[in-house]
């Protein structure tokens, strides 16, 4: 197992330096102009000059390996800096947003709890939901609440989360005025009050999140639990007279757990993306946003640095999937 | 007459009825299977319905997408109410010649949302066929030649560990501007958004196929095949595409589902077509802003592009199970 996660994390070295070569190709070989947004008034060479300070002037690969050595050096050394007051990366050139001017990994630690005080809290909800109605689901199928189940779980697949977090927005927060329609990031949890603000800020963005992965993850357990309850292992335990519980609870939902453990790893970096539609609809000030305001402002290290972001957290999972999923099935070697 | 010479009869005489019955073809009895999942026939019954309205509803309807009002018009047409408004609120601004309303310029809704409706099927459409072709091509070559497996495999991979939606909405933007010159704004960016759901929607169905041709290389069919003389080419298109067929029908409906959806994500998050060129996740974007005032525009493309992924994904659903012949039979 040590050996196959070793080897794993050695082949993940190569896969993200060449997305993150592909990143750095579409933004360069793309045909926009970062320059595009400046007056046309100024004239051509202080256009130029503006392009060398925005450090545009070198070739391509210098510039990829200048990148490469700012976000896989320095910016870790500035996070020891950070933790441990030394002062490894003083003088160092860090990765520099052209929006503000500031580097780009201090405004994604303001972002990022936000989107994950969000996102985590939907993912946890969602799974807290939706084992429960799998697992029933599975237990009794067939029935009306298996069918509803079904039902439920395909609109949420199928609904958007554009338009499901609109339509919460208008029929709570319009018609009913019960939540906020933004989420205020300002707030700042100090009291009683604030806590049951940030309570209902929060009740929407979640919920919206929640649907869609309540939707996948429910159907995923109902397939995974019916595949273990028409097994051998199941008759045999009934057969000795252990209790209904005992065989559903331990027996089978302890394997039925494998594969939904896995796709439970699996879904975090995608629900990552998916908090970008859902940060836009309630204005949650999140690294989704980050994004979609770097993509619009031309702001290429941002994006770049962003997007990158994202391919790590999928590779990181992915990994971790593996992983996991050679440490609870023991049925399945690497080796 | 004993029991069992009785026994011996009836057996006899069902094989007679089996014997004497017309033979069903294979496409009969996918039809059959698929009539009784009820979800899918109702799935398939509303997609029809919806593709239809699209397609016909503009020749038949009789106010065009793109008039907009002007002058005195534009103060007499514009922001009026669906019809049905006048259930709750007779003092509403509305009239009988539109159903669904006008807009903020005065455009007609039902109008609108019959041609985003066309514009937004057709790039689910072009784009499930751009990722389908792209799929197939990689897991029949992955599939079938082994010196392809690993090197196809690894993009696959590869393709998986990128950052879709992000990269995405980059190219969206980084890609436009030249497109839009040098095919026209509209086709430029119908094209341009086609292209980037195809290129990277195509990993599962690669995945599935490719899994499944390397079962049915190894069948006795295509070693007789091979035996035969017959070229690898041939053996692909004749004997094993057809064996592949089910899981890339199945692929399809439901790539047709989520290119729908990525494409009004994009429009949402206004990185789709351009303003005066509506589909549905556009429309949406546009009416987000006045929600408080007039929900209706809000709601009628959202629940039309939610119905159709509805419907597109029960479809699938029924034709994984008609397909399936271990599950027909029963």
């Amino acid at each position: 197992m040590l050996t196959f996660t070793i080897r794993r994390l050695i082949i993940a070295v190569p896969t993200l330096l060449f997305i993150s070569l592909v990143i750095f190709l579409l933004l360069e070989l793309a045909p926009g102009d970062p320059m595009a947004q400046v007056p046309l008034t100024v004239p051509p060479e202080v256009k130029e000059k503006m392009r060398l300070a925005l450090g545009l002037g070198e070739p391509v690969h210098i510039r990829f390996w200048k990148w490469i050595v700012q976000f896989f050096w320095i910016e870790p050394q500035v996070l020891v800096d950070h933790i441990f007051g030394t002062s490894f990366s003083a003088g160092d050139l860090r990765v520099i947003s052209w929006q503000t001017r500031s580097p780009v990994m201090d405004i994604v630690v303001q972002r990022l709890p936000q989107t994950l005080s969000v996102v985590g809290t939907a993912y946890i909800v969602a799974i807290l939901i939706a084992l429960p109605i799998g697992i029933y689901s599975a237990y009794r199928q067939y029935s009306w609440f298996d069918q509803l189940g079904t039902f439920v779980s395909m609109v949420g697949f199928s609904v958007p989360p554009f338009f499901s977090g609109v339509l919460v927005i208008v029929i709570f927060s319009v018609q009913l005025g019960w939540f906020p329609s933004i989420y205020d990031t300002t707030l700042e949890v100090t009291s009683w009050e604030t806590f049951v603000k940030q309570l209902q800020q929060m009740v929407m963005p979640v919920m919206v999140l929640a649907l869609q992965i309540t939707a996948q993850l429910s159907r995923f357990m109902r397939a995974s639990m019916l595949d273990n309850l028409n097994q051998d292992y199941v008759r045999t335990a009934r057969a000795k007279g252990l209790g209904e519980y005992t065989v559903v609870m331990v027996h089978v939902l302890r394997n039925s757990m494998i594969p939904v453990v896995t796709v439970i790893a699996l879904g975090i970096p995608s629900i990552f993306g998916g908090a970008i539609i859902t940060e836009q609809v309630f204005k949650v000030n999140g690294i989704g946003q980050l994004l979609i305001g770097a993509i619009q402002a031309n702001d290429l290290p941002m994006v770049q640095t962003l997007t990158f972001i994202f391919a790590v957290l999928i590779v990181l999972f992915n990994l971790i999937a593996d992983v996991l999923y050679g440490i609870l099935d023991p049925r399945i070697r690497y080796d | 007459m004993t029991d069992a010479a009785k026994d011996k009869t009836l057996q006899h005489s069902s094989v007679q009825d089996e014997l004497s019955k017309p033979a069903r073809s294979q496409w009969r009895e996918i039809w059959v299977q698929f009539k009784s999942h009820r979800g899918a026939l109702f799935g398939g019954c509303l997609f029809m319905f919806i593709v239809l309205g699209v397609v016909v509803g503009p020749f038949i309807y009789w106010n065009d997408a793109k008039f907009v009002p002007t002058g005195r018009d534009f103060i007499t047409l514009r922001d009026m109410r669906p019809i049905y408004h006048a259930l709750w609120d007779p003092s509403a601004k509305m009239d009988w010649a539109y159903p669904l309303g006008t807009d903020n310029l005065g455009r007609d809704m039902l109008a609108r949302l019959m041609f985003g409706g066309r514009v937004s099927l057709a790039v689910g459409m072009a784009a499930m066929i751009l990722a389908l072709i792209l799929g197939s091509l990689i897991g029949v070559l992955a599939g079938y030649f082994k010196k392809l497996d690993g090197l196809l495999m690894r993009m696959t991979d590869l393709f998986l560990a990128l950052p879709l939606l992000p990269m995405i909405l980059v190219a969206a933007v980084l890609f436009r501007e030249s497109l839009s010159k040098s095919i026209g704004p509209e086709g430029g960016i119908f094209v341009l958004i086609v292209c980037l759901i195809g290129i990277t929607s195509w990993m599962p169905t690669a995945r599935i196929v490719r899994g499944d041709v390397l079962a049915i290389k190894e069948r006795e069919f295509v070693l007789a095949a091979r035996s035969i003389g017959t070229k690898p080419g041939s053996i692909i298109s004749r004997h094993i595409l057809p064996n592949v067929l089910s899981p890339i029908m199945v692929s399809a409906t439901l790539g047709i589902a989520t290119a729908i959806i990525t494409e009004s994500a994009l429009s949402f998050l206004g990185f789709g077509f351009p303003p005066d060129f509506p589909t549905w996740g556009r429309l949406l974007n546009d009416a987000v802003d006045r929600m408080t005032l007039f929900p209706e525009r809000v709601l009628w493309p959202g629940i039309l592009i939610s119905l159709t992924v509805l419907s597109v994904n029960y479809l699938g659903d029924g034709l994984r199970d008609a397909l399936d012949p271990r599950i027909r039979g029963r």
